[in-house]
């Protein structure tokens, strides 16, 4: 199913068999996450990240969120948080195939593209496969 | 620099006002707080002050009076009051004026605030996949600085048991009636692992001070307390700030920290000193995450703070007095400054249930927003 989803933005990961965000990497050496628009790209090179990484904090979103949230009806509770890339940077992030009680800081986390709705997907991490 | 006093202050009840704008709710602020100071509107000679969603300050000459006086609009987001209140203050320090006024009021819609991905400039597809939430943010910090310092729920429980009753003592608080730890705890959760209970919700208000210069404080006779700082800071680099959708791996930095440093220096004493405290409480673990930010204990003490009620009204260090943003609700523009209207209370020993016992010396105030600031006031008696 994924494969027919339109990607929820553009550029906001690669296009490819193993996807991985696409950050930025400023004149400084720092890695940041989204890509920067405007004039605040200049200098700073697309940056490929990592996909996998630790879990920093999460949480889980019980009501539902009011505009610009584009989330299908009925509102199904989601959960997100911050998974950091090593020696990269920490990015916000669902978090999919697993339930809240499964989480634990500093747990390991990799990347997945996820179905959003019906029609567009975002992007996700999940805890590592065993 | 020369000593600046509050001589009055003002407020209007926190919570819901049906009928009454935000700017109405300053206006009837600050005439209480000129009733309060014994002045009448001609004696003020500069006035600072704003909102976040309920229109320009300046307005109010048309209900206060025409009186040809400078009133700058302050649009600062959750520092509009702590920017409004440097501002005058360094009026009357600088000497240009003996009496000023700083006001702050808002009314916001119900519900969780809803914000832009453009107004901070951030993609669309970050408020669309619902990522872009304050209480989202709020959830995060105290998620982590559970697990890093041992943080228990009881404690974020207890923190809002506090609050609430704290409140019932406060005229102008939104919350009048006490909430047992159970229920608290039990409650519907917003965010893990924060239940509806342990958040502030955005309300109205509006608080106003009127300032004076040590000569206009002898004239009058004033009831006055002294500023001994006031200290605004934006985030440094590395700070983890409400929508961010990544973080810096080298991070730590805090604007609160920064802020806190500056109060304690500029006012040449230290958190040992201080009799009561009003901290940013947007929910239960930013007061618990705050005490420690502004040095009043270390990371993970709190959790024994708590159990042994040392941030009660009673206790070694009270805290949020009036109950706080959980009690009294977030008008954004107003809020910092309720913090610095009741440490004036305090000090003057008029806060009846409420009042800290003994003779409050020295009072501080923190307030903390968005998009990472932070604001520090310290008064003396």
């Amino acid at each position: 199913m994924a494969d027919v989803l339109e990607p929820i933005a553009e550029n906001l990961w690669t296009n490819e068999a193993e996807p991985a965000l696409i950050g930025g990497r400023l004149p400084s050496g720092k890695i940041v996450f989204p890509y920067p628009s405007g004039d605040a790209a200049e200098g700073v090179e697309p940056w490929r990240l990592s996909r996998k990484g630790t879990l920093w904090s999460w949480t889980r979103q019980d009501f539902q969120p009011k505009e610009p949230f584009e989330g299908p009806e009925p509102f199904q509770p989601y959960l997100l948080g911050y998974v950091e890339l090593p020696g990269e940077v920490i990015v916000e992030t669902r978090i999919v195939d697993c339930v809240l009680g499964d989480l634990k800081l500093g747990m390991p986390m990799e990347f997945v593209v996820a179905p959003f709705d019906a029609t567009r997907a975002t992007y996700a991490f999940r805890p590592e496969k065993a | 620099m020369e000593d600046v006093y509050i001589i009055g202050a003002g407020i209007h009840p926190f919570g819901r006002t049906d009928g009454r704008s935000g700017r109405d709710q300053g206006v009837f602020a600050v005439r209480q707080a000129m009733a309060d100071a014994g002045i009448e509107w001609t004696d003020v000679g500069c006035a600072y002050g704003g909102s976040a969603a309920a229109g320009s300050a300046d307005i109010m000459v048309n209900e206060l009076g025409l009186t040809g006086l400078p009133f700058i609009n302050v649009a600062n987001g959750c520092a509009t009051g702590g920017s409004a209140l440097a501002s005058a203050r360094n009026a009357i320090a600088a000497g240009e004026f003996d009496v000023a006024l700083a006001v702050g009021f808002d009314k916001h819609p119900r519900g969780a605030f809803n914000a832009k991905p453009r107004d901070y400039g951030l993609p669309e597809w970050y408020g669309q996949t619902g990522m872009m939430l304050t209480t989202q943010f709020f959830a995060l910090k105290i998620q982590r600085y559970m697990q890093l310092y041992g943080i228990s729920r009881e404690t974020l429980g207890r923190v809002a048991e506090k609050a609430f009753r704290n409140g019932v003592h406060a005229d102008h608080a939104w919350r009048r009636s006490p909430v047992d730890l159970d229920t608290i705890l039990n409650a519907p959760m917003v965010n893990d692992p924060l239940t509806k209970y342990m958040f502030c919700a955005p309300a109205e208000g509006a608080v106003a001070l009127i300032l004076a210069s040590g000569k206009k404080v002898r004239e009058l006779g004033a009831d006055a307390v002294r500023i001994a700082s006031v200290a605004v800071r934006t985030r440094p680099p590395g700070s983890f700030e409400v929508f961010a959708p990544s973080v810096d791996i080298d991070n730590g930095g805090k604007p609160t920290i920064l802020a806190s440093k500056a109060a304690f220096e500029q006012a040449g004493i230290g958190p040992e000193d201080i009799s009561v405290a009003q901290l940013q409480d947007t929910e239960s673990g930013a007061e618990i995450m705050h005490m420690a930010e502004n040095g009043f204990c270390k990371d993970g003490d709190q959790e024994q703070w708590l159990r042994e009620g040392r941030t009660e009204v009673t206790g070694k260090l009270p805290v949020n007095t009036d109950g706080g943003c959980l009690a009294c609700g977030e008008p954004i523009g107003a809020s910092g400054l309720r913090q610095v209207y009741e440490n004036t209370v305090q000090l003057r020993g008029r806060g009846g249930g409420r009042q800290v016992p003994g003779t409050p010396k020295a009072a501080y105030s923190h307030v903390y927003g968005a998009p990472g600031l932070s604001g520090v006031c310290i008064l003396e008696r």
